[in-house]
């Protein structure tokens, strides 16, 4: 088992280094010059040569990766066109706010998706199968950042419970978990956000819950005399780490496509950053942001792996 | 002759009938005798011909503005889904608005198809050294989260309906991809691939007949589950403003210039949602209801 | 018609399949030209492991293998599961490439300057794999599947069909009735017999068969027995027949070869390797069968334990470790095969035969197997194994 943990580790190393090539490549694909991308419009000639100098444009290409990829590793991800100030700095601040409605996310979406999968797993053909199947299917299909609106209308405009954008009344950007006044803006982008995952998690519990009933064990459990409740915790525990994985691939998605809801939403995460970046053709943002998220992804990735080896324990000898 | 024995007992245990199904034809059976992949199918089906006819449909000029007809509702005159924030009328830009998006669907999971599905029955079929190379360029763009890949190369680039196709090319390849190798690397293994081997055949002729038939259907249920992956997608990044340029109408950038209106015409608003939700939900549907019908071993 | 033939066949239900032999125009080096012959076959597999992914350990699959397969003779080949039997039909068929050795097809070497080219290598020499149903395309009608062959060897297309419908009739499957089916159609014994039918759709001279009947029921295990020794006769087929099935190795074969842990440890006549066998591991194998007589049925099991780790072979004679008969000389020196070539020899290696070895049982001949079983009968036996 710790042989496959070290190996998995060791393989992050590699994935990681091809997402910094794809994050700098980036900049060789936005059009125009390079260098054009990473200035400011109102930028002197003295600028320009100085920004050459430190994105060592003069150097083969080779050499300007690893420059970069020397100074992203030492925290420097460049400044910003808009704000001059490190992408870093704005990066670390968003993601925070990103994280919090993400984790709140995931978590909802969890619970109800377990409960409605396995009720459906357990009643395969009734018509709680068929609710939680259908819920599941729309949660999949519904563009949700057209459900964000249709939120706003119904909550926001119709009802006015809650307020439609935004993180604070005075335009705050620091999320309290425990004030209602800081939460209740929180409500809306969470639950827009919980769609997806519900609609995967309830699909792969229903299937991993069903799977389990249908095999021999449970027939020779039933066999033995065992109540309904006690196959399903024994069949629920067999399907949680598989379950578990999937959910840790939807927070990581969530994080990483959090860009369109944040839009609908002006949450100030880092998929707003992007979008503003976008906007403002703000390239060294831009490419900061991506990278930053490309690689807590590929961390999420690493981090679900080897719980999972730990919790099931027939992933050690894969 | 015992020989002649054995025939009789060849014979005698077959099932009668000449007539034989292929795989093909036994799925469109099974299809045939599902009404909620049938009904979606026809919904997808409508839509695009719609979509096609959008000239011959459309009762308006789709860029015809009108100052003094801005935001009217559903029903208004001789516009039945009302207008939108610059008078234009909606049922002829949701017409038109479809060819870009249902095309946006559709061909950047055929190219994906073609492009990942190659690299894949190659990765998949030859192994070693061209399975770790492939791959591992796979999994690096693996790891990134989708809607991140797609805005990060379509915002690069500036956006367009272009670099969209490209983004979203681009991200489906490694899924696809992956699914190509697995099944190809399981049936290169089995026994008929190695007896078409043993028979002397080239490899381009093994993979021609023997692997492609064999590797499509998974390649194939998968790639249909995409669809409505890519239509929400690049309905999404419409939404940001990198889809089409205005004026052209596309549902997701629809949505997103309507949407300062959403105090004023809720329902009008949310009407190129709708016809976003109702294509995924068609596609996802059918996506399902083809993953019934081909889940046979013939 | 066949080499061996006489002295060979089992008496049992066999009909007089004997005609007169036409020469075959395919035969290059006449009749006493063995159409095969292997020597010093090795393919060792590496295992990977460990933190780099280096090769940990090796898999001795078949180690240094060598014996003759005589023009239309039977070789049945037999041995546990895991003694590398199947490594050896694919590395006939060069499906996988061997690490050392040499193939001598009817007198020209293979994959040689001047030898035999694979491409016509696989042209002589077919197999037919033990899963019937995974052996065959499920998305190609069974006729495309038998005419795929001659159709990659460059037959126009109606010629390779053609050939494909004449074999199916051959086969038992009235082309008109079955040639459009697919395989998920077709019951295990006939698509084993589309198999062979796709087998021969290049004409070989020989077929490799491994475990073509292993997965079949009893009873259909018989009529494709009956439609081998039958094809054999009338296509003069050589046959290198691979069965873990003593019985059904019995029934078919002319000579047999037993291996173990990747090494040849006996070969030689059938009747004589049923009713004389030397080697003490045949013994057991021969005594661990199933008898169809209830007085000969065995109340202790002849032969002890699993086979050793191939991974890592016992040194010395590799049966030592569960050969009643070890001594020092078993465990410190391989024994060597005594005379593997030619119609009638009876090869065995094994110390316990070899003059020299110094083993101090040698020349107490017949060796029985275990004291607390009868000696097997294999006289009697054949009347279970003739079905």
């Amino acid at each position: 088992m710790w042989i496959y943990a070290l190996h998995r580790l060791l393989y992050a190393i590699p994935i990681a280094l091809g997402v910094s090539v794809i994050c700098f490549a980036l900049v060789y694909l936005a059009p125009g010059d390079p260098v054009q991308s990473l200035i400011p419009a109102d930028a002197t000639e003295e600028d320009i040569a100085a920004i050459k100098r430190l994105y060592g444009f003069d150097k083969p290409l080779v050499f300007q990766y690893f420059d970069w990829l020397g100074r992203a590793l030492t925290g420097d991800l460049g400044t910003s066109l808009q704000t001059n100030r490190p992408v870093l700095e704005d990066v670390t601040r968003a993601f925070a706010n990103t994280l919090a409605i993400a984790l709140i996310a995931v978590t909802l979406a969890f619970a109800v998706a377990f409960t409605l999968g396995t009720l459906a797993a357990y009643n395969v053909g009734r018509p709680i199968d068929r609710i939680a199947t259908s819920i599941s299917t729309v949660g999949v299909s519904v563009p949700n950042y057209w459900m964000g609106i249709v939120l706003v209308i119904v909550f926001a405009v119709n009802l006015r419970w809650l307020p439609a954008t935004g993180m604070g009344a005075t335009g705050s950007e620091n999320f309290d978990w425990l004030d209602w006044d800081s939460l209740k803006y929180a409500v809306l982008p969470v639950v827009t956000m919980a769609m997806i995952p519900l609609g995967v998690v309830t699909r792969s519990t229903r299937s991993a819950v069903a799977d389990i009933l249908s095999q021999d064990f449970v027939q020779v459990l039933r066999a033995k005399g065992l109540s309904n409740t006690r196959i399903l915790v024994h069949a629920v525990k067999n399907a949680l780490p598989q379950i578990l994985a999937v959910m840790g691939l939807q927070l990581g998605y969530l994080i990483g496509g959090s860009i369109l809801i944040e839009t609908v939403f002006t949450w100030p995460g880092t998929g707003l950053l992007m979008s503003k970046a976008i906007l403002t053709r703000d390239i060294p943002l831009l490419q900061g942001t991506i990278l930053f998220l490309a690689l807590t992804f590929v961390l999420i990735n690493l981090i679900v792996d080897l719980l999972q080896t730990l919790v099931d324990p027939r992933m050690s000898r894969a | 002759m015992p020989a002649d024995a054995t025939i009789t007992t060849a014979q005698a245990g077959a099932p009668a009938g000449p007539a034989r199904r292929g795989y093909w034809s036994s799925v469109a059976e099974r299809l045939r005798h599902d009404p909620v992949t049938v009904f979606f199918l026809c919904v997808i089906l409508l839509a695009a011909v719609a979509a096609l006819l959008a000239p011959v449909l459309a009762p308006h000029d789709p860029y015809e503005t009108s100052m003094l007809k801005r935001l009217k509702p559903v029903g208004f005159e001789e516009h039945p889904l009302g207008t939108d924030e610059l008078g234009r009328d909606m049922l002829s830009r949701l017409l038109y608005g479809g060819r870009v998006s249902i095309m946006m669907g559709v061909l950047p999971v055929l190219l994906a198809v073609a492009i990942g599905g190659t690299l894949g029955v190659l990765a998949g079929f030859l192994g070693g050294l061209v399975n770790t190379a492939i791959m591992r360029v796979m999994d690096v763009f693996y790891a990134f989260p989708s809607v991140l890949l797609a805005v990060a190369i379509s915002g690069t680039l500036g956006g367009g309906i272009a670099s969209g196709l490209v983004a979203l090319t681009l991200v489906f390849i490694p899924s696809l991809c992956r699914v190509a190798e697995t099944a190809t690397s399981q049936i290169r293994s089995v026994d008929f691939v190695e007896a078409a081997r043993a028979s002397g055949a080239p490899t381009h002729s093994i993979i021609r007949a023997h692997v492609i038939g064999n590797v499509l259907p998974p390649i194939f249920i998968y790639a249909s589950s995409l669809v409505s992956v890519s239509i929400l997608l690049s309905a999404g990044l419409s939404f940001l403003g990198l889809g089409v340029s205005p004026p052209v109408a596309d549902w997701g950038a629809m949505l997103s210039s309507l949407r300062q209106a959403v105090y004023v015409q809720p329902l009008v608003c949310a009407l190129p949602g709708i016809a976003i939700f109702v294509m995924s939900l068609s596609f996802n549907l059918v996506s399902d209801g083809l993953r019934h019908a081909m889940d046979v071993k013939a | 018609m066949t080499l061996f033939d006489q002295t060979t066949t089992p008496a049992a239900t066999a009909p007089a399949l004997h005609e007169v032999p036409k020469r075959d125009p395919r035969d290059r080096g006449g009749a006493r030209q063995p159409l095969l012959i292997v020597r010093d076959l090795h393919k060792h597999f590496p295992i990977k492991g460990g933190l780099l992914n280096t090769t940990v350990a090796t898999v001795k699959a078949v180690d240094g293998v060598s014996f003759a397969v005589g023009k239309g003779e039977t070789l049945g080949v037999v041995g546990e599961s895991g003694c590398g039997k199947s490594t050896l039909a694919r590395l006939l068929m060069h499906l996988i490439p061997p690490d050392r050795g040499e193939l001598i097809f009817d007198g020209d070497p293979v994959g040689q300057r001047q030898g035999l080219s694979l491409r016509d290598l696989r042209r002589n020499m077919q197999m037919v794999f033990q899963d019937s149903s995974s052996s065959l395309n499920p998305r190609m009608p069974i006729e495309d599947s038998v005419a795929y062959g001659p159709r990659v060897h460059g037959a126009p297309r109606h010629t390779a069909r053609a050939t494909a419908r004449d074999l199916l009739d051959k086969v038992g499957l009235p082309a008109e009735m079955f040639a459009h089916r697919y395989p998920h159609e077709l019951s295990g014994g006939q698509k084993q017999r589309v198999n062979i039918a796709r087998a021969l759709a290049l004409e070989p001279r020989m077929l490799i068969l491994d475990e073509a009947v292993s997965a079949l029921d009893k009873s259909v295990e018989a009529q494709v027995l009956n439609l081998l020794r039958h094809l054999r006769t009338r296509l003069s087929l050589t046959y290198l027949f691979i069965s873990h099935d003593l019985h059904v190795v019995q029934y078919i074969s002319d000579r047999v070869l037993v291996m173990y842990l990747g090494e040849v440890v006996e070969i030689g006549p059938v009747d004589r390797i049923y009713s004389a066998a030397r080697h003490p591991y045949t013994q057991a194998l021969l005594a661990s069968q199933l008898s169809t007589d209830p007085a000969e049925r065995l109340t202790e099991a002849p032969i002890a334990g699993d086979p050793p780790n191939p991974i890592d072979p016992p040194s010395g004679c590799r049966f030592h470790t569960r050969c009643p008969f070890a001594e020092a000389v078993c465990t410190a020196q391989a024994p060597r095969l005594s005379a593997a070539e030619g119609p009638e020899a009876h090869g065995v290696a094994c110390h316990m035969h070899d003059p020299g070895s110094g083993h101090s049982r040698h020349g107490d001949p017949p060796v029985t197997p275990l004291n607390a079983a009868p000696a097997p009968m294999p006289a009697k036996r054949a009347q279970g194994a003739a079905r």
